[in-house]
């Protein structure tokens, strides 16, 4: 595995990395739709969660869309730090002074420590819930399955009720924020996709994206921190 | 003008470099940046306390803008603080009075350092040697007007080949990736007929060299285009990438050599 993916060009490399990272770019979408039926928003909000909740751990599409996901996950992953690595390597000396150069992201300088930010948060969401849906660890005390399914929607409240879990939350949901607003547009291009007239319009979309998506997922932890 | 430089000084490739503080005086700020580098190492001979003389190497020939040869790293950015111009097109009315100004070779692990701030760029003409240039045989003068060519796709093939192959793009980016300078390459010739004929083997061949010869990934970050002194714009890297990824699907991969399908 290893080995093939060494021998492909950088071009191919920065290709499926931008392939899988559009496609874990739309599967946020989706995540954050789900989540944000945990705060108030109508009046059914907590049946709409569990509904919601149940179509995405039982429906067979679903099942195999998240073989694809994690691929994809894991091959942007590797494909990254491999990408990094030759990177680093591509400058053994450094420079003394240097500045930085007018550019559109302030945050493409640090897209492998805020994947790392990510990779972390990943570890802690997957502790508290994907592995207590494949039944290798425990639901938190008190948080019962009903019917045979797995109450979500008390474990979050569980974890959220917890101030330091919220802030926690945050910081690192900030730092997925920045990753996206380089991510967009950066996808795009490593595609080839760059035109006079729509590139600009894509940039806008990653900005407003990465910020909209950064925003609601932050409102939670907000709502039950203040609320 | 008085000026404090500190300049990188190495013997060779293998010695273990240093940066060396000289202070100037009198120097007019209608001097251009290399004159005012003349006057120093004219100023170092005329001081000579053992000999030879250890004047310091830069690299520098048609001193206006089109060679590409003069490559300075002034105080933290490729050819100086202004946009657009090689260090030969930089004047010293750009800097102040008593500035201290710090000047770096580039550096990128495939561009080795020959002697002070010149270092090697043959890295590049590898690059132009694996598929950068048409196979024509040579005979008369074809006539200009013999091939239409569309006026916008003329205009942006001239826009890529003003390329000057300094490679700021290289020494500007913080993986140090040859990606601008490649994809310049690749799109004069993608986008005119000529280019067509070998245009599959060209891309793959070009990519995989420069791959080859240790330059870094492209992470979009475009400090190659605000640096680069011919303005070269980073659409030539999505081009390439569109010629780089359609040559692979859609031509048939008749020469195993012209590097890997992608």
């Amino acid at each position: 595995m290893r080995k093939t993916v060494v021998k492909l060009s950088s071009l191919s490399k920065k290709f499926f990395m931008a392939f899988a990272g559009l496609f874990l770019i739309s599967f946020l979408v989706v995540h954050l739709g789900i989540n944000l039926f945990i705060l108030p928003i109508t009046a059914d909000h907590e049946l709409i969660f569990a509904d919601a909740v149940h179509f995405m751990t039982t429906n067979p599409l679903i099942k195999v869309m998240e073989v694809v996901l994690f691929g994809g996950l894991l091959l942007h992953a590797i494909l990254g730090i491999i990408l990094q690595l030759q990177n680093w390597n591509a400058r053994p000396v450094g420079y003394k002074v240097s500045q930085k150069s007018q550019v559109y992201s302030p945050f493409t300088r640090f897209m492998i420590h805020t994947g790392v930010i990510i990779f972390l948060f990943l570890i802690i969401h997957f502790m508290n819930f994907y592995f207590v849906k494949l039944g290798w660890t425990d639901p938190p005390q008190g948080v019962y399955p009903i019917a045979g399914q797995h109450d979500f929607y008390n474990m979050a409240l569980n974890l959220f009720a917890n101030p330091t879990y919220c802030i926690l939350y945050i910081v690192l949901i900030l730092g997925l924020g920045f990753h996206l607003h380089h991510a967009f547009q950066s996808a795009f291009q490593s595609l080839g996709l760059n035109h006079p007239t729509y590139t600009p319009v894509i940039k806008v979309v990653g900005t407003i994206y990465s910020v909209l998506v950064t925003l609601g997922f932050i409102s939670i932890p907000l709502y039950f921190l203040f609320a | 003008m008085k000026l404090t430089l500190k300049i990188w000084r190495q013997e060779n490739a293998k010695a273990k470099g240093r940066f060396e503080t000289y202070k100037l005086d009198n120097i007019s700020s209608d001097c251009s940046f290399l004159e005012m580098l003349d006057i120093l190492n004219e100023q170092l001979v005329n001081d000579q306390i053992k000999l030879p003389v250890d004047t310091i190497s830069f690299d520098h020939d048609c001193r206006e803008g089109i060679c590409g040869m003069c490559s300075l790293y002034i105080n933290g950015r490729p050819h100086g603080p202004e946009q657009g111009t090689t260090v030969c097109q930089l004047h010293m009315r750009h800097f102040k009075d008593g500035d201290t100004i710090t000047i770096e070779p580039w550096r990128a692990g495939p561009f080795p350092v020959v002697k002070d701030l010149m270092v090697d760029r043959l890295a590049f003409d590898k690059i132009i040697q694996a598929g950068g240039f048409t196979s024509v045989s040579t005979g008369g003068v074809p006539d200009a007007n013999a091939i239409p060519i569309r006026k916008e796709d003329a205009d942006l093939a001239m826009d890529a080949a003003a390329c000057i192959g300094c490679g700021a793009c290289v020494a500007a980016c913080k993986n140090a990736s040859a990606m601008l300078f490649v994809a310049a390459k690749v799109s004069q010739f993608a986008l005119l007929p000529q280019g067509q004929i070998e245009a599959r083997e060209r891309v793959h061949a070009m990519v995989a060299k420069m791959d080859e010869l240790g330059f870094g990934n492209c992470s979009n970050t475009y400090a190659c285009e605000a640096e680069c002194p011919k303005n070269i714009s980073v659409e030539n890297i999505a081009r390439m990438n569109r010629e780089y990824f359609s040559q692979a699907i859609t031509k048939a991969n008749r020469n195993q050599s012209g590097g890997g399908a992608g």
